[in-house]
């Protein structure tokens, strides 16, 4: 499963001046109280925790403090990261080839704190990274006001006459223009990857779903049906070990018509998320309601599983396609009104 | 001040658990299912209950709310979580207990990392505006604070695979952990990379797992165990997220301001490099056993590993192979929290 989101986030004072030195090639620190020069900058002083003076610009060149090697970068690093690569051969070039940089923590000239970012020795490899070594900040072709800004560090030190080039940058479209408005925001997109395991309990269920079953559990000590089981009575904390079938027909316990379109959604509204209490269970779990007008759906409303076709049946929740009316008269409030 | 003492700890096996969740409830039940046989006591007894888990290791949100299930909350328990180890929440149901509202409290951890990419995962603690964005990964992190200790002369790579060799040996009679074994510092030396100056021994394994405590007041600790471990110091200390302005090979003091050095002392260091600075910083010389369980580089699960080494330490004390003990926990990146707490037996 893949989870992605693009966190959006409001800059303040401090680092947005700080994000808008970056998209004009400019790296930005604060002096402290106690004379040091933060860079990146503090937003409160750490000894008066007062906000900064005025920045001042230090580096672009600087020198690695520290620095290690990492033989197998991970996607969405400096330099592999693939959806900041817009051309697809490069794409193609990076998903079969990972490219390994260094880390380093680089103290930048005037600063007396250091900054973390990614060091590209060329092709010197980890022979060419050494604790001293001289760095200057590799540009990227499209600044937004981001530590991305900058692509990398590399140790080839820019003339008057040859300005640092911008990563992957043909064009000249790495000058912004000065009169360009403030930063005030950034946005950092994350994208995760995770493997989800199912219990012994759930891959019971997801079995069953294969089989055309509705599998659930008994807990031994208060006798509660749950579908799907959790593997634990969540009422008394012991393990749900009777394995109980029930019917495909149930009770719409309650409801909602989902009238708003969003992102990944895979029915077209309006439409129905209902809770279900399948008969023999004691908790109610939900599923789509289709085949009838979301306006009459209502609480007690009987329905039954629209199962997919036979050759469609999988270890997946999506084998039932809906629930749709089973056209039984309505269940009496007190048959479901403890499961709402 | 009202005392209050450990009577109970358990953990789970560590290690890529394909029968569990990170719901955490597989891993919880049977553990919590130890700790009940080990002092009588059943789930109703407990007043206060405290998790430690993160939803960004789960990849679902609100994950702590599934893992009550292992409670049983009918009828309605008092609980409560914190987004780190779970030896934050002992601390919050030492609080509880301290201030009268529960007499027995129990915390627990539990992470499910096999399931995530935790390197990228841990990225996610970093400041989000200057190092988040470029997925500075947990271990090559470790490595910067590695190597600024290797050239300022505070330890060597040698000193870093005895760490590891000496844990890995330990860990021979932990059941528990996720790698154990008599191995020569030469073949660990021997070994590439995975980021220099780190190799795969200096860094903990990545391993699914769980870890439980209860916590007792005086009126009821001396019913429960037998050699309950009185909790005598809790500190707490964090260091600026700001990692390249702050002194990363060297903590300022950790442990209790005066006293003998402890018996036994647990350390949760996921990096070799991190005991040595943990040593010094605890200022733990050569008459105490340090680590006597193997700590985090045998078994580090996510979220339970810090509690574990305060459980390991009041462990020692309840089974009467200590007369006090220093349970240490980390949290964020580069030992940036530090919380300690010392136990004796009375
Ligand atoms: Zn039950």
């Amino acid at each position: 499963m893949e989870i992605a989101f693009d966190y959006t986030r409001s800059l303040g004072p401090v680092l947005g001046q700080f994000m808008t030195g970056l998209r004009d090639q400019r790296i930005l620190g604060a002096r402290a109280a106690d004379g040091r020069v933060h860079a990146p900058p503090f937003e409160y002083d750490p000894v008066t925790a007062s906000p900064p003076g005025e920045l001042l610009e230090v580096g672009p060149g600087g020198t690695v403090v520290s620095w290690t090697w990492l033989p197998e970068p991970l996607d969405g690093q400096p330099l592999n990261d693939q959806a900041a690569l817009n051309d697809p051969a490069a794409l193609n070039d990076l998903a079969a080839q990972p490219r390994p940089f260094g880390w380093a923590l680089i103290r930048l000239d005037g600063a007396d704190t250091a900054m973390l970012h990614a060091v590209d020795p060329g092709p010197a490899g980890p022979a060419g990274m050494r604790t001293g070594m001289r760095v200057w900040p590799r540009w990227a072709a499209h600044r937004v006001g981001s530590i991305r800004d900058i692509a990398c560090f590399a140790p080839d030190e820019p003339t008057p006459e040859a300005p640092a080039p911008a990563a992957g940058d043909t064009v000249s479209d790495n000058t912004a223009p000065d009169h360009a408005a403030p930063v005030t925001m950034t946005i950092t997109p994350v994208r995760l990857r995770y493997l989800h395991t199912a219990s012994p309990a759930e891959s019971a269920y997801l079995r069953g779903l294969a089989e055309g079953r509705l599998l659930g559990q008994r807990c031994p000590a208060c006798g509660q049906v749950y579908i799907p089981s959790r593997g634990t009575c969540p009422a008394d904390g012991v393990p749900t070990d009777a394995e109980v079938e029930l019917p495909d027909t149930g009770t719409i316990t309650t409801f909602s018509v989902v009238n708003v379109g969003y992102p990944g959604q895979q029915v077209t509204p309006p439409y129905v998320a209902a809770a279900i209490l399948l008969d023999g269970a004691d908790i109610a779990f939900q599923h789509l309601i289709l085949g009838c007008d979301p306006a009459d759906v209502h609480m007690g409303m009987r329905v039954r599983a629209v199962w997919r076709p036979r050759e469609q049946w999988t270890r997946h929740a999506d084998t039932i396609s809906h629930f749709t009316p089973s056209g039984e008269p309505d269940a009496p409030y007190e048959s479901y009104g403890r499961h709402i | 001040m009202t005392e209050v003492a450990v009577v109970g700890f358990a953990q789970s096996p560590v290690g890529v658990r394909d029968d569990s969740t990170t719901s955490g409830v597989e891993m919880l039940v049977p553990i919590f299912g130890q700790v009940y046989a080990q002092t009588g006591l059943t789930r109703r007894d407990i007043g206060f209950w405290c998790s430690g888990s993160s939803d960004y290791l789960a990849g679902r949100a609100f994950s702590f709310v599934q893992a009550v299930d292992a409670i049983g909350a009918v009828p309605p328990i008092m609980e409560s979580h914190v987004e780190m180890d779970g030896a934050w929440a002992l601390y919050e149901a030492w609080v509880k207990i301290l201030t009268g509202e529960a007499d027995i409290a129990l915390a627990y951890g539990f992470g499910k990392a096999s399931g995530a990419e935790l390197r990228k995962v841990l990225a996610l603690q970093l400041d989000p505006y200057l190092l988040a964005p470029l997925w500075p990964d947990s271990v090559s992190v470790a490595a910067l604070q590695a190597r600024l200790g290797i050239e300022a002369g505070r330890w060597t790579e040698k000193d870093m695979a005895q760490v590891a060799a000496r844990s890995r040996a330990a860990a021979v009679a932990n059941p528990s952990a996720q790698v154990a074994g008599e191995v020569s510092i030469e073949d660990l030396l021997a070994r590439p990379y995975v980021a220099d100056p780190l190799r795969a021994h200096d860094c903990a394994p990545v391993g699914d797992g769980a870890a439980v405590v209860i916590l007792a007041s005086a009126e009821r600790a001396r019913e429960l165990c037998d050699r309950p471990a009185w909790i005598t110091w809790f500190g707490h200390r964090a260091e600026s997220a700001a990692l390249g302005a702050r002194d990363l090979v060297t903590l300022a003091p950790l442990g209790p301001p005066d006293g003998p050095p402890p018996d036994v002392a647990e350390l949760h260091a996921p990096f070799t490099h991190q005991e040595i600075i943990l040593r010094e910083a605890l200022g733990i010389g050569g008459t105490t056993d340090v680590n006597p369980s193997g700590g985090a580089l045998v078994a580090n699960p996510m979220f339970a590993a810090g509690l574990a080494r305060l459980g390991c330490a009041a462990q020692a004390i309840m089974t009467g192979r200590a007369d006090s003990a220093l349970g240490h926990a980390t949290s964020g990146p580069l030992l940036q929290q530090n919380l300690v707490c010392t136990m004796e037996a009375q």
